[in-house]
């Protein structure tokens, strides 16, 4: 007993031609369906070809659109044929033009040796298919489609729309179940002829005929009518991309299609030369084994749908540009924006890069130029340091300085002073950590030595522009995680706040700082606000000073004892 | 985008057609070896001017991924480039001594061939220092590529430019013909580029790289254009508007997905930055026949005066395509 392979053909007839004498030449009879849509030059060249042959036969041609219910017409029709002209034959494969064996055929017959009574067919019901594009499952079964999807698509769409809200439904004849799956089968002669042969198949035509995409359905349906053996998977190796188009395979996937152990695979780019003579070639060097593995090829496609349906997160490129809040991620990775920090403390920079192991840099939107870390005049990706590329498009930069780093957590300081355009991106962005001190920028006021006119100026400037970013960041669509503290409340217990911090960026967790940075000195800060106010300028960001009463400096030296779990 | 702003598009797509066809007059056929051209074939199409010390390189390069047929105007050229390229069995040759700015920087004469020869082929447009790479370029010919678009439904490819320089002064390495100039110009930037989209058109305006870091520092909205849509399944109705940076109709310009996903998309290496660069500089700055008056290469010139090393510590050495997919210059989509 053997097997006899069926093939739809439209295009690279060579190619299929390649293939049907491959499995010819090794006792496998080929029954081949040429599209009516081929020239009839072409078809006869084909025919040529394989003339001395004479197990491979020729089926009548129908025009097989795609969706249409010539392509199940075809498989009938040289379904047939094949069980007639060769009795040998037990079990059917369909397989396509652009099909490839991967492995001897014998191995093929031997598996089907070992399961006579078995059809392989993938058939599930339409509540569990996953796979369906367009959304249509169900309804394939209960609507009319007499309008191409591909070529009369807003009909399509507009009549399946109109057929749903009049309610219209077709009714399922002969209680047939629904089933969906690849169109690539292998079945039984019992079971195929049994489906073939059914008293009542002309209503079943007449039926499928007005479904959509019958060649989805109809074997699929009517094998659980017959068969008593149905295994649920497709022997033929077809990857479906996001669009339900088939995936094409290359010389480049020839490790891969080795390794995934498949009997046949779809579909092959017909100038992959490579894959043609390799697998068609009698090499027994191939070894068996018993089960089809395609989990490397699978992964490989599903990493490809996710790229093109989800992309890279952070990723802002020429084929990349999504709409605000489509991004997956507006940025590439998790990062800190410290306001504040760096005036309350001498060196912030300096030691949180020790503490945290992150890197620490400036102010990167200041106004003159871009402060990166150690001081640099480009850094990753060659970012440039000139303010005005920067603030051509800051969240580019932004964006730019996250995804060139990924890997490396980035930590940057913050101010009223800087530029304020992004304060918004940053808010949204769940990847923001923002900590803020609020009202420290006073203590680098008050440590200038500028006009006490100039310092009321500045401060009222300052604080409105905080005011506004602190406003951004508590605004309801905020996702950045925020912390704010005041300038009062900081300087009164500064390394709990620090080691909070510390935690969330380090990845080595549970350490206790041991070092805290040196706080700037305060003394005299709490008169420096009352002048303020005496100038009639209301400093309230900073919180609590009371005049005279100066923050003890006992935390600069040395930490509090802090609890590790 | 309303109707009436949709209707000016065609109107200004009508006109480009227009202006291309009358403009075919200005060119005059060398060497017109189309009727070779199957209608499968694969076509690239590129102005030039005295560019023969690239051309070996160019061609070899070409017709290593599959292109099927060049079809060059050639500006004039009085270094032997058009004696060279009259020569090529897979070239058909036009020259023309008319402006190159007046017939916006070549676009209306490729615009022209394009709507005579380029119909239903795929259509590739590159300068003679633009080298394309697409996802597996190592592996398959620019025919898988087209193929895949094709069984998509795609019919625009995208590809950045991507500005290549060497390590030290420009003119340290001198490049000599037929030589790979990547072995010259091995270094680019990976991760500086500024996008921005144009609502008019709906394409992306990009901008940055070492030209924008070094030459245009203070001034980076005049930094060159970096976004180019190469790769057309060209129809005689279509027109790049504006070197290829953009096309109409509108819809060929969107290469990009704008809801998280990514779409397929390649890179021109540019292998502008050469010892020729200088002096190519020089003399298109007499000329006067470039984008702006040549600002671009006054811009060039005072920057090369003043700092003749575009490399920096951050620059990326080119290895290949993948390492331009892991970096995020181009994507592979969903081809796999």
């Amino acid at each position: 007993m053997t097997v006899g392979f069926v093939m739809l053909c439209h295009t690279a007839l060579s190619r299929a031609a390649q293939v049907a004498r491959h499995w010819a030449e090794r006792n496998c009879p080929v029954v081949i369906h040429v599209d009516r849509r081929v020239s009839s030059s072409e078809f006869n060249e084909l025919r040529t070809e394989l003339a001395d042959l004479g197990n491979v036969k020729f089926s009548a041609r129908h025009a097989c659109e795609w969706g249409t219910w010539g392509i199940v017409a075809a498989s009938q029709d040289a379904s047939s044929l094949m069980l007639r002209e060769f009795p040998s034959v037990r079990h059917v494969y369909l397989a396509s033009g652009s099909c490839l064996p991967l492995r001897p055929v014998e191995d093929l017959v031997a598996y089907l040796d070992e399961r006579p009574k078995t059809d392989f067919i993938e058939s599930v019901t339409t509540e569990d298919v996953g796979w369906t594009v367009g959304g249509l499952d169900f309804e394939r079964f209960t609507l009319r489609f007499p309008f191409s999807w591909r070529k009369q698509r807003e009909l399509f769409d507009f009549y399946v729309w109109l057929q749903r809200k009049v309610g219209f439904r077709r009714r399922i004849p002969l209680g047939l179940v629904p089933h969906l799956g690849s169109q690539w089968w292998c079945l039984t002669r019992k079971t195929l002829s049994s489906i073939l042969e059914h008293p009542e198949r002309e209503k079943i035509d007449a039926y499928f005929r007005k479904v959509w995409i019958p060649d989805e359905s109809y074997f699929q349906t009517l094998v659980r009518q017959h068969s008593l053996n149905v295994e649920s998977r497709s022997l033929t190796l077809s990857k479906f991309d996001f669009q339900g188009k088939p995936h094409i395979f290359y010389d480049d996937h020839l490790q891969l299609l080795r390794k995934s152990d498949c009997f046949v695979a779809r579909k092959i780019w017909p100038e992959a030369d490579k894959l043609y003579s390799v697998f068609l070639s009698d090499d027994r060097s191939r070894q068996a084994s018993a089960e089809p593995n395609p989990g490397k090829i699978d992964r490989l496609f599903s990493k490809a749908v996710e790229r093109r349906t989800k992309g890279r997160p952070g990723l802002y490129m020429q084929s990349r540009f999504p709409n605000e809040n489509w991004e997956n991620g507006r940025t590439a990775g998790p990062y800190s924006v410290f306001c504040g920090f760096s005036d309350v403390f001498e060196n912030f920079e300096v030691w949180l890069s020790k503490a945290s192991g992150s890197r620490v840099h400036g102010h990167l939107f200041a106004k003159e130029r871009v402060e990166f870390a150690g001081g640099e005049t480009t850094f990753n990706g060659a970012l440039s340091d000139s303010a005005a590329i920067r603030d051509y498009d800051p969240k580019n930069f932004l964006t730019n300085l996250i995804w060139n780093t990924r890997g490396e957590r980035q930590c940057f300081q913050f101010g009223p002073a800087d530029t304020q355009d992004l304060n918004w991106f940053l808010a949204l962005d769940a990847n923001a950590h923002v900590s803020v001190i609020s009202g420290a920028w006073a203590v680098s006021l008050f440590q200038s030595n500028l006009n006490f006119g100039d310092i009321r100026r500045e401060a009222a400037r300052l604080q409105k522009a905080e005011m506004e970013f602190l406003n951004v960041l508590r605004s309801g669509y905020a996702k950045a995680r925020v912390r704010v503290w005041t300038l009062a409340e900081f300087v009164e217990n500064p390394m709990e706040p620090l080691q909070t911090i510390i935690d969330e960026i380090g990845p080595r967790h549970g350490r206790r700082l041991t070092e805290a940075p040196r706080m700037a000195d305060l003394s005299g800060f709490g008169q420096f606000l009352q002048n303020l106010r005496n100038q009639g300028m209301q400093p309230i960001l900073m919180g609590d000073f009371p005049v005279g009463d100066d923050p003890s400096p006992k935390t600069t030296r040395r930490g509090r004892p802090y609890l590790v779990k | 985008m309303g109707i009436i702003s949709r209707y000016r598009l065609r109107l200004a797509r009508k006109r480009w057609l227009i202006r291309a066809f009358r403009k075919r007059r200005e060119l005059r056929s060398i060497a017109l070896r189309a009727e070779a051209i199957r209608s499968s074939d694969i076509l690239l199409f590129s102005t030039l001017r005295n560019e023969k010390v690239r051309l070996p390189y160019f061609l070899k390069y070409y017709r290593q991924l599959g292109v099927n047929h060049f079809l060059i105007v050639d500006n004039d050229s009085d270094d032997g480039s058009r004696e060279y390229l009259a020569a090529q069995p897979d070239v058909s040759l036009w020259t023309t001594r008319h402006s190159y700015k007046r017939s916006r920087f070549g676009v209306d004469w490729l615009n022209w061939l394009q709507m005579r020869y380029g119909h239903e082929h795929w259509c590739l447009v590159v300068d003679p220092d633009e080298f394309f790479v697409y996802p597996f370029c190592d592996t398959r010919p620019l025919r898988a590529l087209t193929d895949w678009l094709d069984a998509s439904n795609i019919k625009s490819f995208p590809a950045m430019l991507l500005d290549m320089y060497p390590k030290g002064p420009l003119d340290a390495q001198p490049y000599h013909e037929g030589q790979d100039p990547f072995e010259i110009a091995q270094y680019f930037d990976s991760g500086n580029y500024i996008l921005q989209r144009n609502r008019r058109f709906g394409n992306l305006w990009i901008q940055g790289g070492p030209r924008a870091r070094t030459f245009f520092a203070n001034d980076p909205e005049q930094a060159p254009a970096l976004n180019k849509i190469p790769l057309v399944r060209w129809r005689r109705e279509y027109a790049y508007v504006s070197s290829t940076h953009m096309l109409l109709p509108r819809g060929l310009n969107q290469v990009y997905d704008e809801w998280g996903g990514e779409k397929a998309s390649g890179i021109l290496l540019h292998a502008k930055f050469l010892d020729t660069f200088a002096i190519k500089a020089e003399e298109e700055m007499r000329r006067g026949e470039h984008y702006a008056a040549s600002a671009e290469y006054k811009a060039y010139k005072a920057g090369l005066d003043a700092q003749p090393d575009m490399w920096c510590k951050w620059s990326e050495k080119y290895i290949n395509w993948r390492q331009l997919e892991i970096l995020g210059l181009m994507s592979k989509g969903n081809w796999a």
